[in-house]
């Protein structure tokens, strides 16, 4: 059964109350919207009531809107958090972004360009509860980490989830330790990965840090994606969504341990959505690919050169396999600085074991 | 066997596999080529074709590519890209052809 979402808005203002009633009545999902006037009637209703959005102001009585966002920060980890604020000071914006809200509008923007507020509310709104780390909407933690060490990246994340805080130094890509809840290295890593939801923030890096892990981040992640289905295989049978979720580590840990860049698996026009791993869902790439799997059937018909076995390209910045299973077509990127010898084996292993 | 051959001309069963280079320019129309000219203009034109397509896509999908390598079970094609035309190498495979791609890939 479809459950209706729920709003939860705080201002001291109840005109601006009741116009955010008004609006967010609008939203297509038809949220269930309740409004508060004070921080302290907000946290008592958060803890009784499950909220999926909390719409805050900044400037109040008492206690103001950042005081209640650190509070929720850190007790509704989940919850899905958006300033509405009258200050145009950019320290204000910073500072709610460093506590990870989602959004920052001003209301004068608000109430200009009102569709697009409520567009961002719905999206807001529509987001998968379960997984994503905030800061990078929809991004599990192995997405977060497999970008820093893919862009040669130097820095320290600094992963929190409700009372629990992390970190992992990287340092030129490679990861070179971590630590949480009294542990270090590779147990804290693992331990880490374990976190289905949370924020994360980019600090400085700090290249005096000691290396306490020596495996490489792709053997480590493929490691702990194994370790997970085995506990999720001893368990009870999960739902959908774990199984999905499963699924979706599991073919991340592929990528990764075989250093390709992404994947794009693109069924038959109108029979499914495209998956996408590794990069944005790129509608372009896939519809590329479509048109290379259509031109070569054609070209094949045409000329009996019998069965397409695949079609490689590249360009300077990467390389790129185009392979045909199971009446789909895959599209497997590599990095231009990759050998190329073994790819089109390492292509034709990623794509056979994807839907297995 | 004179006689013979009146009543059992011979006639191509199966289109021999081309084989050569064929340069066309931005339009398809084919500038210059070292396939036999026993194989049909039309096929080279085709082939052309369907090779420019998959350039100019890739260009939309903001990938320009230098080379593709189309790999059949019969036949490879690996085109390079020149300025909106390309140069295609037709090379049909055999049993001792290497299957690895060629030049970079």
């Amino acid at each position: 059964m479809e459950t209706r979402h729920k709003i939860l808005v705080l201002d001291d203002d109840a005109d601006w109350l009741n116009l955010c009633n008004e609006m967010f009545a609008h939203l297509p999902s038809k949220p269930e919207i309740r409004t508060v006037a004070s921080g302290a009637r907000a946290l008592a209703l958060l803890e009784t009531e499950p909220f999926r959005l909390l719409v805050c102001d900044l400037k109040m009585p008492r206690m103001d809107g950042l005081q209640v966002l650190s509070i929720v920060r850190r007790r509704f980890p989940e919850l899905r958090t958006v300033v509405l604020s009258g200050l145009e000071d950019e320290e204000f914006r910073s500072r709610a972004y460093a506590l990870g809200v989602d959004l920052f509008w001003l209301k004068t923007d608000m109430q200009a360009n009102s569709q697009m507020f409520l567009d961002c509310i719905e999206s807001l709104l529509g987001r998968d509860l379960e997984g994503g780390f905030r800061g990078i909407q929809s991004k599990s933690l192995m997405d977060i980490i497999q970008m820093e060490c893919l862009s040669r990246s130097s820095t320290v994340l600094r992963i929190t989830r409700g009372s629990l805080v992390a970190k992992l130094w990287i340092q030129n890509g490679e990861l070179i330790d971590a630590e949480t809840e009294g542990t270090c290295g590779e147990a804290a890593f693992r331990r880490i990965l374990g976190w289905r939801s949370g924020t994360f923030e980019n600090m400085p890096a700090e290249p005096g840090r000691e290396r306490a892990i020596t495996k490489p981040v792709n053997a480590l992640l493929l490691e702990s994606a194994q370790a997970m289905d085995e506990i999720a295989d001893s368990a009870d049978p999960g739902s959908i969504e774990q199984n999905a979720h499963r699924k979706t580590i599991w073919k991340l840990a592929l990528l990764t341990r075989e250093g390709a860049e992404f994947v794009i698996a693109v069924p038959p026009e109108g029979q499914g959505e495209t998956e996408t791993m590794g990069m944005q869902p790129s509608e372009s790439l896939a519809k590329w690919a479509r048109h290379v799997a259509e031109s070569t059937r054609r070209l094949s018909e045409r000329i009996e050169a019998g069965p397409l076995s695949h079609v490689a390209a590249h360009n300077l910045e990467r390389q790129m396999f185009v392979l045909n299973q199971d009446n789909k077509c895959f599209l497997v990127g590599w990095p231009p600085d990759v050998a190329v010898g073994p790819l089109l084996d390492k292509s034709k292993k990623l794509v056979s074991s994807w839907d297995s | 066997m004179g006689f013979l051959k009146r009543f059992f001309r011979s006639r191509a069963a199966v289109q021999q596999l081309p084989t050569g280079s064929v340069t066309v320019d931005r339009d398809g129309h084919i500038v210059t080529y070292t396939v036999s000219s026993a194989y049909p203009k039309a096929l080279l034109r085709d082939i052309g074709l369907e090779v420019l397509s998959i350039f100019s896509e890739a260009r939309t999908a903001q990938v320009p590519l230098a080379e593709i390598s189309i790999h059949f079970a019969s036949l490879n094609i690996t085109a390079r890209e020149l300025r909106g035309g390309a140069v295609i190498f037709l090379l049909p495979q055999t049993a001792h052809s290497p299957t690895s791609t060629p030049s970079r890939l």
